[in-house]
């Protein structure tokens, strides 16, 4: 009951930071402000998520296997942040008084 | 009930997604929706119970056909905006929406006129898998009961190779396979080419592992091995390795060597491809360790494609 | 007894929707990438039908069968997009085009 609870607070609090996220993707101007948003409010939305899910699982061992998935998430969404980041700067896309592209 | 709702919110976004990918306004945006569409497809595979289809859709639907269509994205990017394509002229355009629209509803009348309790072919499986040497239903229909199939899919693997192959250039024969890849040193993609390989290896020798008894097998397994080698060639972190290489060709049929010599071999037992109750365990096994290996290997060499080098080889 | 809610069906309607969707896209565009694309789509929707339709007794779990077969088939599929890109992107660097010599305005 109290695992439901605390599963419950803590995916829908993970929600939440998506819904910001994906505003954020949405509404921002330029591509680095963009991933700023996506990045850092996805990341931290996920790790509730598997934080509400581990409270869940029978074993430590299936609680690792949550753990990895959130690190594997982490790596590869700051590695092609920054890979995307780049690119935009190389294209000047993403001066810091863009108006926005498109 | 809210199971149902669920179903059918991710049935929408499917469908809305396939018609972005489909329709999308330019080819960059319509490939990001074709890869997002792969990942929601493999969530509806979950909810219909498919695992293993489900990872696989994952790893290759998504993943790697993701890889190829952006890959050549890259290509077309010096290709005049006039001779990139269009739409087709609108009377055509209204006839294949027409002949598109009844081709959906007939496979879903088809679908509804289906025997709502019918059963397939569980039972069949279900009586046979104590024979079949594994205890996952899959990889024992993959690799005992209907082999035939899948050992005709690891040859079609190697045709699709040598098909891409013949596509090279004369001058780029003999060069290492795809293209040059120009990276920064040490930058982001190197760190992160030098710290994802070893768990993508554990994690790929594990499914491969896993299959008997578990969600998991030589092409979920294959692919995840294909998608490490993958990214440490695009890192630029080991050379392709040349096309005209002995071990990499010998490499690339093993798998399906060793898959025939056991269907061959059967025959002492009573006919092509079958397998020995208390033997099958340890032969699964075989095929599926060397299989998976051929597998990311094929899968690997399909994704860079013919060789394009130019440089002179050292 | 059937309902309209039943899982497998909404899945296998899908799969229906998708391969029209699949078609309508495939012949629409003359971009070759776009019609690979395409293709893609008509293949998943035909295994998103033929998988749902080994679910359709949801107690006794995924037919196998249908799933080894489309697993088979997702990689095939794959190996059929991996000739093809390569077969355009040949096209292309030879022709400047991306498209098929019939479907290039300029040729016209």
């Amino acid at each position: 009951m109290i695992t439901d609870a605390l599963t419950i607070v803590l995916t829908g609090t993970g929600l939440i930071f998506f819904v910001a996220g994906t505003v954020g993707l949405l509404r921002f101007p330029d591509t680095h402000s963009r991933l700023h948003a996506l990045t850092k409010a996805d990341n931290l939305g996920l790790g509730l998520v598997i934080a509400g899910l581990m409270v869940q699982v029978p074993s430590p061992l299936d609680a690792g296997k949550l753990v990895l998935v959130w690190a594997l998430a982490i790596l590869a969404a700051g590695t092609t942040a920054q890979l995307v980041a780049r690119s935009a700067l190389k294209k000047g896309q993403s001066a810091p008084d863009d108006e926005g592209m498109q | 009930m809210i199971d149902s709702l669920f179903d059918l919110v991710l049935c929408a976004l499917i469908i809305f997604v396939a018609f972005a990918a489909v329709s999308g306004r330019d080819l960059f945006t319509a490939i990001v929706f074709f890869i997002v569409y792969g990942l929601m497809v493999a969530i509806a595979w979950l909810r219909l119970e498919a695992i293993d289809v489900a990872l696989a859709e994952a790893a290759i639907g998504a993943g790697l056909t993701g890889v190829l269509l952006l890959g050549a994205y890259g290509r077309f990017k010096n290709i005049d905006a006039a001779r990139m394509g269009s739409w087709v002229p609108l009377p055509v355009l209204i006839v294949i929406a027409l002949a598109a629209t009844g081709l959906s509803a007939a496979v879903g009348v088809v679908l509804i006129a289906l025997d709502p309790n019918g059963l397939g072919l569980i039972p069949a499986v279900n009586a046979n898998i104590a024979q079949s040497g594994v205890f996952n239903p899959v990889t024992a229909v993959l690799l005992n009961f209907r082999a035939y199939d899948t050992l005709l899919e690891s040859i079609v693997l190697v045709v699709a190779l040598v098909g891409v192959w013949t596509l090279a250039d004369n001058s780029a024969w003999g060069q290492r396979v795809g293209k040059t890849q120009s990276v920064r040193a040490n930058g982001v993609l190197q760190s992160f080419g030098r710290t994802l390989p070893p768990i993508g290896l554990m994690i790929g020798i594990y499914f491969v592992w896993a299959g008997s008894s578990q969600p998991g097998g030589a092409f979920q397994g294959g692919t995840i091995l294909a998608a490490v080698g993958l990214l440490s060639a695009m890192a630029g972190l080991f050379p392709p390795p040349r096309v005209n290489d002995a071990r990499l060709r010998l490499s690339v049929i093993a798998g399906p060597i060793l898959f025939l010599a056991v269907a061959i071999a059967g025959t002492a037992w009573g006919g092509m491809f079958v397998l020995p109750a208390d033997l099958a365990y340890g032969l699964i096994l075989a095929i599926e360790i060397v299989l998976a290996l051929s597998i990311a290997i094929t899968l690997m060499l399909l994704v860079l494609g013919p060789p394009e080098m130019t440089e002179t080889p050292q | 007894m059937m309902t309209w809610a039943s899982g497998w069906l909404i899945y296998g309607l899908t799969g229906a929707t998708l391969i029209g969707l699949g078609l309508f896209g495939f012949a629409s565009h003359t971009n070759l990438l776009r019609r690979i694309l395409a293709f893609n789509v008509v293949g998943s929707g035909i295994f998103l039908v033929f998988g749902a339709t080994g679910f359709r007794v949801p107690e006794l779990g995924a037919d196998a069968v249908p799933q080894a077969l489309i697993i088979t088939g997702i990689v095939v599929a794959l190996s059929a997009t991996a000739l093809a890109v390569s077969l355009i992107t040949r096209h292309a660097s030879l022709s400047g085009s991306a498209t098929l010599p019939d479907d290039d305005r300029e040729d016209r």
